[in-house]
């Protein structure tokens, strides 16, 4: 096998090797969007209910995105240990700051006429959080749900610094023993796989928002 | 709590501090290498973002360069540059192109969509009044843009303060020198203290683009009158410039 950036012969030797990575990559994303996703609905609801927790709320997402990863990773390893739990704490942590952010400005945005028409015609709070708020902040929320998911398909790399950093596992390794194929389709599949989730997202957003299709996402 | 006492008695710990590989010198190392690549990076993109905005072409470009940037792992960049041949490698030119590889996205999407928010009727009436298509980008289109522009600057200051420190992987300066260290050495309060001295300069480029972007915001209302003595054909005479 010679050192070249492109090699046919890494690609099929490896293949289990690379698969592997990316599943686990894979998985560590989904895990993180998933969780984040499900915590950040709750505070943001906070968030608006009580105005001085907005700021809280605000100002501590903005204190956790200035912790660089390197040092949240390392830092949260006393407590979990090497796992791949260590990683996704950290990378829900940071996409937690996107989607709170999103979901608040989004939900704030919802034109009052529309509100008061709903409640006029007897939409209790509940219905109309669900079915009158919420899908019109949708497109602002995918909008950041995008975002902290292709932010966080390239920031489980830096999980390599724990031994479980997906791809970046493959990366690092690449770096120590200076293996070029290694890295280049390492770097590449990491790259396709935050496009490919992107791409999904989207395929979602224009699904469940059938009222602006045809219009520019 | 006694990792906070410990933290403060390494922060306090004047040894910590001095030589080359102390914790000032990391730190001037970090705030260079940070100041150097959102330097050129907003010297490339800027320009580039403004001219896109101003002919109103591009807009796709703009905004899918900023989509894919953020796709691209800078750890990935800064590995695969390390690799590379000279002039790049184990260099300061590896670590500073990938952290302005990293800037750029949020500042291009910034000045773009910040000039394709002017009101359309100050950028009428300063053609109106005559001034050239450079006038208008120069003296109209620039300062109402300027708040979005200031805005991308510090999303990209902050993110490239923070992400400075993976150049430590690869072996550069900076402070995350302090974390790759302290995590090999199993020293819990040397990489508490790179983290909290990451996070405080974070914060403090954040505040100074705060400042900064007050600075640039346009006084008046879109509509503002252009005060007296301008005249138009003068650049300044922009509806809401600064005053």
């Amino acid at each position: 096998m010679r050192n070249e950036w492109i090699c046919g012969e890494y690609l099929t030797s490896r293949r289990t090797e690379l698969l592997d990575a990316l599943a686990l990559h894979a998985q560590i994303t989904v895990i993180s969007l998933v969780v984040a996703a499900l915590v950040s609905v709750p505070l943001a609801l906070v968030a608006r209910r009580w105005r001085w927790l907005e700021s809280v709320v605000l100002g501590a997402s903005t204190i956790i995105y200035t912790v660089p990863s390197l040092a949240l990773f390392s830092l949260l390893l006393p407590f979990t240990g090497l796992s791949p739990t260590t990683v996704i704490v950290g990378l829900v942590l940071y996409s937690l700051t996107i989607l709170v952010r999103a979901l608040v400005t989004g939900l704030a945005a919802v034109p009052d006429q529309v509100v008061e028409a709903a409640q006029g015609m007897g939409y209790g709070p509940t219905r109309l959080l669900w079915q009158v708020r919420f899908p019109l902040a949708l497109p602002s929320i995918m909008a950041g749900v995008r975002v902290a998911a292709v932010s966080t398909v390239a920031l489980t790399t830096v999980g390599a610094v724990v031994g479980y950093g997906g791809l970046g596992d493959l990366i690092y390794a690449g770096l120590r023993s200076l293996f070029k194929p290694q890295v280049l389709t390492a770097s590449v599949l990491c790259v396709v796989l935050a496009l490919v989730v992107d791409l999904l997202l989207l395929g979602i957003q224009r699904l469940a928002t059938p009222w602006r299709r045809g219009r520019p996402a | 709590m006694s990792w906070f006492t410990d933290l403060v008695a390494w922060l306090g710990n004047g040894s910590n501090w001095t030589g080359d590989a102390g914790a000032l010198a990391l730190l001037r190392q970090h705030v260079l290498l940070s100041v150097v690549s959102l330097l050129v990076a907003a010297l490339i993109v800027v320009p580039l973002g403004l001219w896109l905005g101003h002919i109103g072409k591009g807009g796709v470009v703009a905004l899918n360069i900023g989509n894919v940037g953020r796709a691209v792992p800078t750890f990935a960049i800064l590995v695969l540059l390390t690799l590379a041949p000279s002039p790049f490698g184990n260099s300061q030119l590896t670590v500073v192109t990938s952290l302005v590889l990293f800037a750029i996205p949020p500042i291009l999407t910034n000045t773009y969509v910040g000039v394709r928010e002017v009101d359309g009727a100050a950028v009428d009436a300063a053609r109106g009044m005559g001034m050239s298509g450079w006038q208008v980008l120069r003296g109209v289109e620039l300062p109402l843009a300027a708040p979005f522009i200031v805005q991308g600057l510090r999303l990209g200051g902050v993110q490239v303060v923070a992400t400075a420190t993976i150049a430590a992987l690869v072996g550069a300066g900076g402070l995350g020198r302090l974390i790759t260290q302290g995590f090999s050495r199993q020293d819990q309060p040397m990489l508490l203290a790179g983290a909290v001295l990451v996070g405080a300069l974070a914060l403090v480029v954040e505040a100074l683009f705060e400042l900064l972007e007050r600075a640039v915001a346009p006084a008046g209302a879109p509509g503002r009158r252009a005060r007296s003595g301008s005249t138009p054909t003068g650049a300044t005479v922009a509806v809401g410039a600064s005053d």
